[in-house]
């Protein structure tokens, strides 16, 4: 099947049924996109398609619906996204690991909303687990990124 | 592969001797016998200036044995030996490096060998048993204990400062300038005139060089780094998705595989019918392990679906049949041949507790997992004369061994390369995962199997946080707490961790007190007295391991008593209080917090904790507020006095952590296990703290005591205590078990 994958379009020999989590990872070597419970309840796996945040989890491959954007097509290390860039300024990582996912969540939040308040992060955010409990610094970088952003637009 | 990967077992001469094309220098020699790992792979122009110090004309590496779970180890070690060395951040690669007996840990080893000492070290118990099993640490390189920064903190920048040094006088015997008018800063040495003469130019005559040692080490006041806020050395790879986890490895011509086990922890295997699973063409073949079967395919998708596919029938594990069974297991241990230490004996608790009206509770603290966001992971490749190891762990000689030891091979022909790990908690200080990926791959010789366990595997599999049960009597009068009287019962942790190492442990145990026995008290009838439970689920270190139940009973205890007393608890915990550092830590609290009582308003409801674990005593202020929809953890102060706070931001993100570590679990996880199976397998059953349950958190990090100490686990311990003597304040409700949820509903 073809896929339109952080702006290439690329060619898979895939099941349909086959989460488009493993597909990425497995298949196509995009790593960043993390595994972290495979039923929809960390997040880890947070892509956009079509600019919406889903849990690759649980998207199998013949439903994918547009184009997908995982962590490494939002920016990269020499050119990061704001959002990433308002995670490198406020460290949030301590392993890391779930950070793919928070980044993705949150830059399809602040896609939606430039200027969420302290609820709409709350309840854009619950899905997404931390098990090393970088919550404090989430909460800081999402704002320090929607602050960017806003000041970028005007 | 970087140069220090390809560090091998050529035989090295000793005493400092030229190699081919290079030669052992620096304080490794003198600060221990062991031979430097990194002067085997050099080629000419190339320094091994001391196992931490790698410099090529390439460029520098240094290498950072210990772990980093996300604790941020590797920046820390860097920086350690970066202050000395003059060298930016920016300048250096960092590289684990193999495993070697001459990155041993020292703080560690330092507690073990003390055996004989009262401690409260994490591995006191365990040097105990016998001087075989304590030497068998000394030469392991374990990251655990809240021990890299105390045990890196002196060597690491002895060896930068060695390198420097021996660098300044390649340059002073290049150009002729004498040593004195010679300094160095970003990554070179500087002539008088300024002339740069970079490191990576100099390695090849510094390796002719004799080491210099016994260099001074800089004075706090000369720092460049050390306490001040850095940028993480992985903070761009973690914010962008290009960090490589273990989980991400790839080798060329690799398999997937997964496992599926006996879902009764510790049970073997029984029948099984695998027709389902190879009517998936992808799956490749099921191959038998211990306690189950792994199943190799060409995804990690396929061999999930071909481990579900399997029909089986799993004989019973030697576990209790019921949780009931598990807690009266814990009840019936308060025995005296059950005894396992009374390390705190002050006064005379049953003559006080027979006069007086005795306060009496119970306290119960579940199984918990440790549930990083990463599962367990390995890619292991074996041949018939040697075996490659990409993984996550803590232990990385035990791994050695352990390969070395199934597959029929020497350690030196196991290559173990450490991976950046997803979180731990203490999770990888065990090995199954490699274990199980050795069993597999020794029957597809050649080909690289890359073994991950499913969410629901590494949950039920986990080998758990201990479950504890304490009694607490006690006694007040006139307003103070007079008597205080802590029994607590679980099983060894200890004992069942280095069974699955082979090595036997008789005890006693100190973590079954660890958290209790050592507080700063001083209570005129005052006693400590640990009892070992028979052997239960398995079970690990888990994040703070004895203090994270014990930390609560001991709080949880001496709340209650001065409640009785009708005193303020952190004004009594101030009054009984010995110990300067936890005074300072308590007094810093009360002041953050602008502490005026557990009740400062109305529908609010403060309490607070102090533990002393770790050499460190860490206080913290909890509020709680009523809301219409439950109970709302809003704020947290705390405190800890670790000596010197090497990395700031580093340091306030680990106690914010921990605390939040502390308040999920106390309010929301327990594992449970019915015939052996742990009822809980994935973040559905086993909930967590989540970003809108998050409280503010306002951290200080106190540096008035002599040594430099680690924080990865002191917060831990103290956040639930704090958090039901909260919860008290606002809704006169005790609670005595966690986790609290089963008792309160939280918003
Ligand atoms: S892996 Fe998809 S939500 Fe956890
Ligand atoms: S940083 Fe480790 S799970 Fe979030």
């Amino acid at each position: 099947m073809q896929l339109k994958i952080d702006s290439r379009t690329v060619e898979v020999d895939a099941d349909p049924d086959m989460p488009l989590l493993w597909v990425l990872r497995d298949l196509l070597g995009l790593t960043g996109v993390k595994y972290g419970c495979g039923i929809a309840q960390c997040g880890a796996c947070t892509v956009h398609i079509d600019g919406v945040a889903v849990r690759s989890c649980q998207v199998p491959a013949g439903d994918v619906w547009g184009p997908v954007t995982t962590i490494q097509g939002l920016g990269t290390p020499d050119a990061p996204h704001p959002v990433q860039a308002a995670w490198i300024e406020t460290q949030v990582a301590q392993c890391g690991y779930c950070q793919s996912g928070q980044i993705m969540q949150a830059a399809a939040l602040l896609a939606e909303l430039p200027d969420p308040t302290d609820d709409d992060i709350d309840s854009a955010m619950e899905g997404n687990l931390c098990r090393c409990g970088t919550y404090p610094r989430i909460r800081a970088a999402v704002r320090l990124a929607a602050a960017k952003m806003r000041e970028q637009k005007t | 592969m970087s140069r220090a990967k390809k560090i091998a077992r050529r035989t090295f001469l000793a005493g400092g001797a030229a190699l081919a094309g290079g030669i052992a220098f620096g304080v490794w020699r003198y600060h221990t016998p062991y031979r430097n790992p990194l002067l085997a792979s050099l080629n000419d122009g190339e320094a091994a200036l001391t196992p931490y110090v790698l410099i090529t004309l390439q460029g520098i590496t240094l290498i950072t044995p210990r772990a980093d779970l996300g604790q941020g180890a590797t920046h820390a070690q860097a920086l350690l030996i970066a202050e000395e060395l003059d060298v930016d951040l920016d300048q250096i690669a960092t590289d684990p490096g193999t495993p070697s007996v001459a990155y041993w840990n020292r703080a560690l080893a330092d507690e073990a060998a003390a055996f004989l000492a009262p401690g409260d070290g994490i591995l006191h118990g365990a040097a105990t048993t016998t001087v075989a099993a304590a030497s068998k640490f000394l030469g392991l390189q374990i990251t655990g204990g809240s021990t890299t920064i105390p045990d890196a903190f002196t060597p690491l920048r002895a060896a930068g400062a060695s390198a420097r040094e021996t660098l300044k006088r390649a340059a002073s015997q290049t150009t002729g300038t004498p040593l004195a008018q010679l300094t160095t800063a970003g990554g070179a040495v500087l002539l008088p005139d300024g002339t740069r003469l970079p490191y990576t130019d100099l390695a090849a005559t510094a390796a002719t060089i004799d080491p210099v040692t016994d260099v001074p080490l800089r004075k706090p006041g000369q720092w460049r780094l050390i306490g001040k806020p850095t940028q993480r050395l992985d903070i761009r790879a973690k914010s962008t998705g290009t960090q490589t986890y273990g989980i991400d490895v790839t080798v060329p011509g690799m398999m997937h595989a997964t496992v599926l086990l006996n879902p009764a922890q510790g049970g073997e295997l029984g029948k099984y019918d695998t027709a389902k699973a190879f009517e998936i063409p992808q799956v490749q073949s099921v191959i038998e392990i211990t306690g189950g079967l792994g199943i190799v395919a060409d995804t990690t998708w396929h061999a999930f679906k071909g481990a579900k596919a399997i029909a089986a029938d799993w004989p019973e594990a030697p576990m209790p049949e019921t949780m009931a069974a598990h807690w009266q297991a814990l009840a019936d241990s308060f025995t005296e041949d059950r005894l396992d230490s009374r390390k705190r004996d002050d006064g005379d608790v049953e003559s006080a507790l027979a006069e007086a009206e005795v306060i009496e509770a119970e306290y119960r603290a579940p199984y918990l997992a440790h549930a990083p966001l990463e599962p367990l992971c390995a890619v292991v490749r074996v041949t018939d004369t040697e075996a490659e190891v990409w993984t996550g762990t803590q232990i990385p000689r035990f791994v050695q061994a352990n390969v070395a030891r199934l597959a029929g091979l020497k350690a030196e022909a196991v290559t173990v390369h450490a991976q950046m790990i997803g979180g731990s908690f203490g999770h990888r200080l065990e090995d199954e995962v490699v274990k199980h990926a050795t069993e597999i791959a020794l029957q597809m010789k050649g080909v690289p199997i890359k073994l991950t366990y499913s969410r629901e595997m590494d949950m039920t599999h986990d080998f758990p946080r201990q479950i504890a049960m304490a009694r607490m009597g006690g006694a007040v009068s006139d307003g103070r707490v007079e008597a205080f009287d802590l029994s607590i019962a679980m099983p060894s942790v200890f004992a069942s961790q280095l069974s699955r190492q082979g090595m036997p442990f008789q005890g006693p145990d100190s973590q079954i007190v660890a958290g209790a026995f050592e507080q700063p008290f001083s209570i005129p009838h005052h006693r400590v007295t640990g009892y070992r439970a028979p052997e239960l689920a398995p079970i690990s270190s888990w994040r703070s391991v004895g203090a994270s139940s014990n930390g609560f009973f001991y709080n949880a205890g001496l709340d209650e008593l001065i409640h009785a007393a009708g005193a303020d608890p952190l004004e009594e915990r101030l009054r009984l209080c010995t110990d300067a550092r936890a005074r300072a830590v308590l007094e810093a609290v009360a002041e953050m917090s602008d502490w005026s009582g557990p009740v400062p308003g109305a529908g609010l409801g403060r309490g607070v904790a102090l533990t002393h674990s770790f050499g460190v005593p860490c206080a913290q202020v909890v509020e709680v507020r009523q809301t219409d929809s439950g109970l709302r953890v809003s704020r947290v102060w705390v405190a800890a006095e670790v000596g010197r706070v090497v990395d700031p931001v580093n340091f306030e993100n680990l106690v914010a952590g921990g605390v939040i570590f502390g308040l999920g679990h106390a309010m929301f996880s327990e594992i449970t296990y019915e015939t052996g199976r742990a009822q809980q397998d994935n973040f559905d059953t086993y909930p967590s703290l989540r970003l809108p349950q998050s409280p503010e958190i306002a951290v200080r990090g106190l540096e008035t005591g002599p040594e430099v100490k680690g924080i990865g686990e002191p917060p831990v311990a103290p956040a639930a205590p704090a958090l039901a003597a909260a919860i008290f304040a606002v809704t006169g409700q005790r609670l005595r078990e966690m986790p609290f949820s089963k008792t309160v509903s939280f918003a």
